[in-house]
């Protein structure tokens, strides 16, 4: 069962690799940006597990961002591997750092810490004139191992990058999810204490979940500061880290692979919606949030598991 | 010297507005124990219904009194219609789950309500600066004061002090006090908790709104003014203790004299100064100066 959903998530990878070739070029870029951004809603659904709903993931999704924009703009490095990388880094040591003061905290306390933390980044931002302020500035197109893809090449590559990435990520926390700490996830939602008598800090499983969360969305953001190639304060503001939080609840904590359908389907929603019902774009996510809270607590993704329980289920 | 008078009448003039704008939201979260994204719709719809008052009353060239009048009455209706509305018609479905899936409930209908904004207003944005014209100034030593911020600071201290007295000495903030203590022996006492949420929902709804009406001629009233109070209300309410009247009183108090220094002394940290001090408060205490001790359930 297990190496089962390792293969199917492999072979569907590789399937959404293959078909980028027949698909028109604003898909692809949708796609790319949909997949940037799944990565952060995979940091989400490990804090959700756990009873955790960060408000401000934003600010570990535009530090990554930023990170990027400004090696392009004061280094001579382009290389994506090497920029991602460090856009991780930086996430991450934000992410353990603010961790010390979030990690104390649970439920709507934590939340709107992790809001008021990423308002201050965005603040920042905001003020500060050589970045920019509120127009942010461009992101230097990446090389690959030296290879400058041009153009069509490029959308194309930057695609198989976040893909690649995705899939190793997805991989990564699939065991995450097997290991001691992952599977503490709901135990720690459920009851604490019972937690600690195991022997086990939960302050410090949930700092690790931050951490690990942070370095996902920093990926995410650097990802998608590459696909863009601008970054502006915007990535850092609440209704960023509302589009995460409104994914995750959509999509269900349920599985990894959630977090890819429910961002592809968020993305492609949005940009119909931009064009046919440009001013009710807010009406509608709340509606359907509210929709899903009501009537499908587990999100989507228990819609497959419900219909995959009923054989089983009837005599 | 002078500073230091203008640090302490500019930082009771801001406690003031922070008060007004986070006693509604604790008072929601004291009863209910819900943390209410919408207050920041209710401030922007009581802003955005004083600055509509505002233009009808003083354009006319009616006397300032009524207008002031209407300005908070329309606000108090806005809150009314809202809070009867939201209560009734969404939060009473979702009493009893986890605390964070009912704040995600508030955040989708302050969604919604962002837009309902922009579909009576428009996108455009409004001054409401007549009544500050009309209340005029005075001179204190060197400083001009405007009677319209002393007004503030007077409307605040006045519901701190009525809000004390009705939760202390009448019937229904004594029935209110039973209920935060405890819901289930409230209830099995006999009280009806159902209609204590309903009416302090109301109350809440028409205090956040009041907040907005107050606040309409010192801002530009347009889109997106809710979204920064409720950081800077639940900042407020966290330092004091969330569902404490006083903590929320100490909380803006603190916060408005530490932002007035710091506008006067060291402008660049403006924008830190709150969460500086929400982080150094909470370091100590990390649930607040005022909060309640909460068990644990093992």
């Amino acid at each position: 069962m297990r190496a089962g959903s390792t293969i199917l998530g492999a072979l569907a990878f590789g399937a959404l690799a293959v078909i980028a070739l027949w698909l028109p070029p604003w898909l692809v870029s949708l796609a790319t940006i949909a997949f940037a951004n799944a990565l952060v809603v995979l940091g989400l659904i490990i804090l959700w597990r756990a009873g955790l709903v960060p408000f401000g993931q934003a600010l570990f999704y535009a530090i990554g961002a930023y990170a990027v924009a400004l090696i392009g703009r004061y280094t001579p490095i382009r290389d994506v591997f090497a920029v991602i990388l460090a856009g991780a880094v930086c996430a991450g040591v934000a992410a353990y750092l603010v961790g010390f003061l979030l990690a104390r905290y649970r439920e709507i306390f934590f939340s709107m810490l992790s809001l008021a933390m990423s308002m201050i980044l965005y603040g920042v931002l905001v003020k500060t004139e050589t970045l920019g302020s509120t127009d942010g500035f461009h992101v230097e197109a990446g090389s690959f191992f030296g290879y400058r893809p041009e153009g069509e090449a490029s959308n194309l590559a930057t695609y198989w990058l976040v893909l690649g990435i995705c899939a190793v990520l997805a991989w990564l926390v699939a065991l995450y999810f097997r290991s001691i700490a992952g599977a503490l996830g709901n135990p720690i939602r459920d009851n604490e204490i019972r937690v600690e008598f195991l022997g086990l800090s939960v302050d410090r499983l949930i700092h690790l979940k931050l951490v690990i969360s942070g370095v996902l969305a920093g990926i995410g953001g650097a990802l998608a500061a590459l696909a863009v190639q601008h970054v502006d304060p915007a990535m850092s503001y609440w209704t960023t880290s509302g589009g995460f939080v409104f994914v995750t609840i959509l999509a269900g904590a349920g599985s990894v692979a959630a977090a890819f359908v429910g961002s592809l389907v968020f993305e492609l929603v949005r940009s119909f919606a931009v064009d046919f019902v440009p001013g009710e774009w807010q009406m509608i996510l709340g509606t359907v949030l509210l929709l899903t809270i009501l009537f499908l607590p587990e999100g989507l993704g228990s819609l497959v598991s419900r219909l995959r329980r009923k054989p089983e289920a009837s005599p | 010297m002078l500073t230091a008078f203008a640090i302490v009448t500019d930082g009771l003039v801001y406690a003031a507005y922070l008060f007004l704008v986070a006693v509604g939201l604790t008072l929601i979260f004291g009863v209910m124990k819900i943390l209410n994204v919408t207050h920041g719709s209710f401030y922007a719809f009581g802003a955005y219904g004083a600055a509509t008052a505002a233009g009808i009353w003083f354009d006319r060239g009616l006397p300032d009194a009524g207008g002031f009048l209407l300005m908070a009455l329309m606000a108090m209706a806005i809150g009314l219609v809202l809070g009867v509305v939201l209560e009734r018609g969404i939060l009473r479905f979702v009493y009893g789950r986890d605390e964070v899936v009912v704040v995600l409930v508030t955040y989708a209908a302050f969604l919604i309500l962002e837009d309902v904004i922009v579909l009576i207003w428009g996108p455009r944005s409004y001054a409401a600066y007549q009544p500050m014209v009309a209340a005029g100034s005075i001179d204190v030593g060197d400083l001009t004061l405007s009677n319209y911020d002393i007004g503030l600071v007077v409307l605040a201290a006045l519901v701190a002090i009525v809000g004390r007295w009705a939760l202390k000495y009448t019937r229904y903030g004594r029935l209110l006090t039973v209920v935060i203590f405890d819901r289930e022996t409230a209830a099995a006492y006999g009280i009806n908790v159902t209609l204590v949420y309903t009416i302090t929902f109301i109350i809440g709804a028409m205090l956040g709104a009041l907040g907005g009406a107050v606040m309409a001629p010192k801002i530009s009233v347009t889109l997106g003014i809710g979204v920064e109070v409720i950081v800077l209300a639940f900042a407020v309410v966290a330092i004091g203790g969330m569902g404490s009247i006083e903590g929320a009183l100490i909380g803006a108090l603190i916060v408005g004299l530490s932002r007035a220094a710091a506008v006067h002394l060291v402008p660049q940290l403006e924008l830190f100064v709150i969460y500086a001090v929400m982080a150094l408060v909470l370091g100590f205490r990390p649930y607040g100066l005022f909060s309640q001790i909460q068990p644990r359930k093992i």
